[in-house]
């Protein structure tokens, strides 16, 4: 559909000149179905030397990952300066290595790349590097320090402290309470990490148990099928952490269909729907932790300012930073509408 | 062992009606033994539920629900169990439950209603299977090649059609169906649907001529043809049946998720293989059972949901149902071959 792109693209490039004429300060009206992102570039705004930046990202085939690849177009478009070059989003690796080296071939001034899997990928980084192409690592991230000159992303072991620390907040003055996790994909490292960062916010809390943990593969279906075994399984329990808001989705109809409301939820990542429930607060879900896929857009500004060799505003540094994790905000009733405008569909 | 002597030739008698069902009886018998250790299977399992979680396990709620579990599998298996027994195979189903659920939900968010879901998830799942049945039958292409052929673009276009997004079902007639307040005297309307799609698929493959004509196109496609079955509209039919039982189980889905997500359905063709395959059905062609691949699909289930009231990981339960497939088929050949 060119005619909607072209149209969005004027859309953007308006809003990018309005922006170079008001410079910073003017709040954005977005279209609803754009992602919602921070406005201010981590760089400043005025227009430098053209940049071309290759992104790799992943597939698309969740809701998050989705997110990330809106992000990472919608910023890039906002910059007169800037052009993308895209290639296809691919979570095989043999495939991602192969586009990589494609966008190497093309001599992008910069690369960003968020592997499929960033052990797997280590390799093809340090080739981008070696050809003289900085590397803005996103999220996932490489085996080597050598394999990028920056690495930007969300923090998995901070999500479960936080989700941890928040549940032991609301359950401290209760004895002997049981709490229980709903896990993401077991064979992906962030989801040790996230286990790993509630356990151990947990310990602060003798008072409460940790029942059960079942992992689901962070879909609907597989969060409804989980999810509803767990609830036949611990008869009563008080609060409950789910790594993942898509697979929330399902759990979330587990829990209604299992009329239970007899704890409280707490979910991950920062779906749109989820959000909207929290603000509702007419279910068991109350808050969700944060893993912001506005990184991306954060990750393009990085890589522009990478091409023009400029570092961040508000910081002394002449240099970009070498890496940034993102904090993992606990949302809930009190902060949402804050929050609401970077949820992700 | 001592021929008997036969009688002169014009003194054969005719075959009594003793005499001529005793092959038949043997089948019977055979058929019995397989539901019978499937069923030993199934009991086995139960007492180990039982026994390792006796109030959680043997509650009328957790019947509901591993049968609930078992349903939108169980719709897919019954479809992929005709196919086998024709000796073809479909490797698309959780393809098309994928593309069927989604195109589903998206007419769902713009407020179609009930009817307008049901009839897309169908439709598109007929559509699915209308396609694979043309290119096996008359585009004479192999199987595993034109179904391998829907998954990857069927998967695909459940991509482009949702962007990767989850969509939500808003339409409330849908959801309450999964609700406890719509179940009739305890049980899931999910549940019904299931017992009517086996029972309706039993009934076709045990007492209708298109039950007969899948036995004999799997048996043998040649001797078939020549005993005048059009084999091509035969197999047009069933690949047809198999997207019709993939919009169903599309459909079960969006009741039991509330959503429909490109990622739904994953693997259900090798689900969906594994139960017919432990119920006994050959992969050959021309031997299988309704009843063999729903007590499949229910040892699975039951295993998966005993597995998850003992809080044990998902490495553990891989390996058991690795196993339980092994096992069951090994149990079989002892059973096949000893009577």
């Amino acid at each position: 559909m060119p005619e909607i792109t072209s149209r969005r693209g004027l859309l953007f490039g308006t809003a990018a000149v309005s922006a170079g004429v008001l410079l910073a300060g003017c709040t954005s009206n977005e279209s609803d179905d754009e992602p919602a992102s921070n406005d201010q570039p981590a760089a400043d705004d005025k227009p430098g030397k053209q940049v071309t930046i290759g992104f790799a990202g992943p597939q698309a085939d969740h809701g998050w990952l989705n997110a990330i690849n809106d992000n990472a177009k919608s910023r890039a478009k906002k910059y007169k300066d800037v052009t993308l070059e895209i290639t296809e989003g691919s979570n095989d690796t043999a495939q991602q290595i192969g586009q990589i080296e494609t966008l190497i071939n093309k001599k992008v001034d910069v690369l960003v790349v968020l592997p499929a899997d960033g052990k797997a990928l280590t390799q093809v980084g340090l080739q981008a590097m070696r050809a003289g192409i900085p590397v803005v690592n996103l999220d996932r991230i490489f085996n080597s320090p050598q394999a990028y000159r920056c690495w930007i992303g969300g923090d998995n072991y901070g999500m479960g402290l936080n989700a941890g620390h928040y549940i032991g907040e609301q359950l401290k003055d209760k004895k002997g309470a049981r709490v229980i996790e709903l896990a993401g994909l077991d064979n992906l490292e962030l989801t040790k990490q996230r286990t790993q960062g509630f356990d151990a916010a947990l310990k602060n809390y003798p008072n409460i148990k940790k029942v059960a943990r079942q992992a689901a593969e962070f879909t609907v279906e597989s969060g409804q099928a989980k999810m509803s075994q767990l609830l036949q399984a611990q008869s009563n329990f008080d609060a409950l952490w789910n790594h993942d808001d898509d697979q929330g989705v399902g759990a979330l109809r587990a829990i209604e269909q299992a009329g239970r409301d007899d704890f409280l939820m707490v979910g991950g990542a920062g779906a749109l729907s989820a959000m909207q429930a929290i603000e509702s607060d007419n279910s068991v879900l109350k808050a969700t932790v944060l893993y912001p896929p506005t990184m991306a857009a954060s990750a393009i500004d990085l890589a522009r300012a990478l091409g023009q060799a400029k570092g961040v505003s508000g910081l002394a540094e002449f240099e970009i930073p070498s890496s940034l994790t993102l904090y993992s905000a606990v949302v809930d009733k009190e902060n949402v509408k804050t929050y609401l405008p970077t949820g992700f569909k | 062992m001592t021929q008997p002597v036969s009688p002169p030739r014009d003194e054969i008698p005719k075959l009594s009606p003793q005499v001529e069902p005793s092959p038949w009886r043997a089948v019977v018998a055979r058929a019995d033994v397989r539901t019978l250790s499937l069923l030993g299977v199934l009991a086995a399992l139960i007492l180990i539920g039982g026994i390792t979680k006796p109030d959680e396990f043997l509650d009328t709620r957790n019947l509901q629900l591993v049968l609930t579990q078992a349903s939108v599998i169980g719709v897919v298996t019954v479809g992929m169990t005709f196919v086998i027994i024709s000796g073809g195979i479909d490797l698309s189903v959780g393809a098309i439950v994928a593309l069927a659920s989604v195109w589903a939900t998206t007419v769902a968010t713009q407020d179609y209603g009930f009817a307008g879901i049901f009839f897309t998830a169908v439709i598109v799942g007929v559509g699915c299977g209308l396609v694979n049945g043309v290119l096996i039958a008359y585009g004479t292409m192999v199987p595993f090649i034109a179904t391998l052929a829907m998954l990857a673009s069927a998967r695909g276009l459940a991509l482009q059609i949702t962007d990767g997004n989850t969509q939500v079902v808003t339409v409330d007639g849908i959801l309450d169906l999964g609700e406890r307040d719509s179940y009739v005297l305890g049980v899931p309307p999910l549940v019904m649907v299931f017992a009517v799609v086996t029972i309706i698929g039993w009934l076709v493959l045990n007492r209708t001529t298109f039950g007969r004509r899948t036995v004999a196109v799997g048996g043998n496609a040649e001797a078939a043809r020549l005993a005048g079955i059009d084999v091509r509209r035969q197999r047009l039919y069933l690949y047809l049946l198999s997207g019709l039982c993939c919009g169903i189980a599309a459909f079960l889905l969006i009741i039991l998720s509330g959503s429909g997500q490109n990622t739904n359905g994953n693997l259900y063709e090798l689900d969906a293989i594994a139960a017919a395959i432990i119920g006994g059905t050959l992969l050959t062609g021309g031997r299988g059972t309704i009843v063999g691949s729903v007590l499949g699909v229910l040892i699975f289930t039951t295993i998966t949901n005993i597995f998850a009231l003992n809080n044990l990981q998902s490495d553990v339960q891989q390996i058991a149902k690795g196993a339980i497939i092994v096992a069951a088929v090994l149990v079989q050949r002892r059973t096949a071959s000893t009577t």
